[in-house]
């Protein structure tokens, strides 16, 4: 289920113990291939809860108690994950990722692979991202660097182990899926809408957002923006957009702010402006010129 | 390991509703609920495709001893059509969650079902008379021409073939915000309450606009729910009395005596946790799925993922029994979470007397356990069952290790075959399982002896 990635140990420069080594470093690294699978357990399961809370049926409200559920879950793999620092050590890898502002486009190539996978089957294919991804036992030593750009989105196993688990949960951003028209739409969002969106907010702010997830779940339980019109977008310009936006939450839930705003929000975090990382990703070129025909109608031209 | 039980339904016999083999359906199809009615005399089932079928047993004829106790279908009708709320843009499932009958009080029977949103009150009665010698009109019912009537006459009743009229009497509609999930008549006759995932309201059967709630457990912020209604019921002889069970697994019992919004329970029933067991997955398998009353009202029975439990309602600390109803599926449960059957609700059943419980797994098996004698039985409702008097063999999981012949290995169940309804007629050893599309009704073949 798990690929056999390279064994990294906790202290030690990483020397792989040779066969028949001595004891003293066998038990350690037993444990460590413990705790890692343990991780990449852990990873899976938080990757596939929040799958699990964006993929929603479009037309029929979905079911209350199953996304509580999921969210109990997601929220307790969090409050594990942060007592036990991989989460803060995610987020901080996170935001310098996003500082270096250097992987948006295989990000975005890789998002688009991942979620094509996700659209095609729920349920088999889900986990195929997640073992290339998994982080691989305590990332604490782990270098912060965005590498191979040119290998495209299957190669995210050579992104920096730490980045794939952030941003993953944003890559599965959970879009407002009952909000939007149809699957398409919404599996572009998903394209366009930068997963990797960080935040520089500490591990306390973390909590208290991830509750904030919730809200935006449950939340559209109470009101729900209209049903699809001429400008769908439209109705979400006009929800709450705040700097939150960026917040690793709200890319978890995706709810509050227009994912087709994405591409333009996603430019704005990386300060790398310009669409031409993203003029390989027609997904984003498309949703781009629907912002555009937007603003011409706010504006009013 | 298990022979039939003698003090349970040995040597079943089947009696299946279906006899096209492999009839492709629709998903509309699906079984939603079963439920017999307070004689038994009267079997609902209820379908995605938000339609009624009662099936009305038999009665004991002299002339065909096979035929009696078999039941046939009384009447079809189209219960709920979906809709759309427009505020929210989404549709509206027709599919019947619930239906619950009413005590007979006359010659009519009386039943609620509901969807997610709308509890509906229908009359199911029957008409074999009718009246002819009119006046006024001639027997097609076109007015007479007046100038040829010359004497009175008084209309007299008629027999005529068998009808049964099913009429819509109450429509309880724009009550509930979240998916109705449970109905429940109150021991009163007049009341009945209908629960969503975070709301219970109270109904008078008469009165359709106008609701009290009783329980709200909404938060005022949503963004700290963590806990919602899964199943309510009235007790059946206290009419103060109700219960409702959350995904925590907790139950709640309430007074309504004490405070027009029962938030605060009465009692809390709750297991403490294994540690041993825990998992990220321990919160979703105890969450109660069916919770249902003793007949005596002296005992509770409800329905996680892995177990089904008996409670004490004297007891509320820990469960008076535990059945594991599949524990081999532990080792199991992040695939079932990936393929979302850990969410299944599975529903529970007393028989009338208390001393067995029943309820349904995967594979379309459905386990029988005897309180008193703490046996118990895995049966398969399938066409090979399905055969007129065909006996029902026992089933048995293997998990490895020795295997018998006829076992099946966890891996090889089918988790697309769940028996999520079941229902057990009100006195005698008679059960109704749905499966998917499929209805089957098994009897004792004891009890159909001693009738024959």
């Amino acid at each position: 289920m798990f690929p056999k990635g390279t064994k990294r140990k906790f202290s030690d420069s990483g020397d792989e113990p040779a066969a028949g080594g001595e004891d003293v470093n066998q038990p350690s690294s037993v444990a460590v291939r413990m705790l890692s699978s343990y991780s990449l357990q852990r990873q899976s399961l938080l990757d596939m809860s929040l799958i699990k809370l964006q993929l929603c049926h479009m037309l029929v409200e979905p079911n209350l108690c199953r996304s509580v559920l999921i969210a109990n879950t997601v929220r307790q793999i969090q409050e594990e994950m942060t007592q036990d620092g991989t989460w803060q050590i995610m987020t901080q890898a996170l935001s310098a990722a996003n500082a270096a502002a250097q992987c948006s486009a295989d990000r975005l190539v890789a998002t688009e692979v991942l979620c094509r996978q996700t659209e095609a089957t729920q349920g088999e294919q889900v986990l195929k991202p997640f073992p290339a991804v998994g982080s691989e036992g305590c990332p604490a030593e782990e270098e912060v660097v965005v590498e191979e750009e040119g290998e495209g989105g299957v190669t995210m196993s050579t992104v920096s182990p730490q980045a794939p688990t952030s941003y993953l949960p944003g890559t599965f951003g959970m879009d407002p899926c009952w909000e939007e028209e149809n699957g398409e739409d919404e599996e572009e969002d998903e394209d366009s809408e930068e997963c990797g969106s960080g935040s520089e907010e500490g591990d306390s702010d973390r909590l208290v957002e991830d509750s904030r997830t919730a809200e935006q779940v449950f939340g559209t339980f109470e009101i729900k923006n209209p049903a699809p019109s001429p400008d769908p977008a439209l109705e979400e310009l006009f929800s709450d957009v705040d700097a939150s936006y960026y917040d690793l939450d709200t890319v978890l839930t995706g709810m509050q702010s227009a994912p087709k705003m994405g591409p333009y929000d996603l430019l704005e975090s990386l300060s790398s402006h310009g669409p031409s990382p993203l003029s390989s990703s027609t997904s984003c070129r498309s949703d781009l010129n629907e912002l555009d025909h937007i603003m011409e109608i706010i504006v009013g031209s | 390991m298990l022979n039939p039980i003698q003090v349970l339904c040995s040597d079943i016999t089947s009696l299946s509703l279906e006899p096209e083999p492999f009839a492709s359906y629709t998903e509309a199809d699906i079984i939603s609920t079963v439920e017999f009615n307070h004689t038994g005399e009267l079997l609902a089932t209820g379908d995605k495709g938000g339609r009624v079928v009662i099936f009305q047993r038999e009665p004991e004829g002299k002339t065909e001893p096979f035929s009696q106790g078999e039941y046939n279908v009384y009447n079809t009708f189209q219960s709920h059509e979906p809709e759309f709320d427009y505020l929210k843009s989404l549709e509206i499932e027709e599919k019947i969650n619930k239906i619950r009958w009413l005590p007979q009080q006359n010659a009519a029977h009386f039943l609620l079902s509901t969807n997610d949103k709308t509890v509906k009150l229908w009359k199911v009665s029957e008409r074999d008379k009718r009246p002819e010698g009119y006046n006024l009109k001639d027997e097609e019912g076109r007015m007479k021409n007046l100038s040829t009537v010359t004497s009175l006459q008084v209309p007299v009743l008629k027999p005529m073939d068998l009808m049964v009229e099913v009429s819509p009497r109450r429509v309880f509609a724009n009550a509930h915000t979240y998916h109705v999930n449970s109905i429940s008549v109150n021991s009163d006759h007049e009341t009945y309450m209908s629960a969503d995932d975070l709301r219970i309201n109270l109904w008078h059967l008469g009165i359709t606009n106008r609701s009290f709630n009783i329980v709200d457990i909404k938060p005022v912020n949503m963004e700290d729910l963590t806990e919602v209604i899964t199943a309510a019921e009235f007790h059946p002889h206290h009419c103060n009395l109700l219960v409702y069970s959350s995904s925590k697994g907790t139950l709640r019992l309430c007074d309504m005596r004490e405070a027009a919004l029962c938030d605060k329970h009465s009692k809390l029933f709750e297991e403490p946790e294994d540690p041993s067991n825990r998992s990220f997955f321990s919160e979703i398998i105890s969450s109660v799925s069916d919770v249902k009353f003793s007949h005596s009202g002296r005992y509770l029975l409800t329905r996680d993922y892995l177990t089904a439990k008996v409670w004490d309602l004297n007891m509320e600390n820990k469960p008076l029994e535990i059945y594991q109803v599949h524990e081999y599926l532990r080792s199991k449960l992040c695939s079932l979470y990936e393929n979302d059957c850990i969410f299944d609700k599975f529903e529970c059943v007393w028989n009338g007397s208390d001393s067995v419980i029943m309820t349904g797994a995967y594979n379309n098996f459905f386990r029988m356990f005897d309180r008193n004698t703490n046996r118990d039985v895995t049966l398969e409702a399938s066409r090979e069952s399905s055969k007129p008097r065909a006996v029902l063999k026992p089933r048995r999981v293997c998990q490895g290790g020795k295997r018998r012949k006829d076992d099946i290995s966890v891996d090889s169940l089918d988790f697309t075959k769940k028996i999520l309804h079941t229902a057990w007629h009100p006195t005698e050893n008679i059960i109704a399982i749905a499966a998917t599309n499929n209805l089957y009704i098994f009897q004792d073949k004891l009890n159909q002896e001693m009738h024959g």
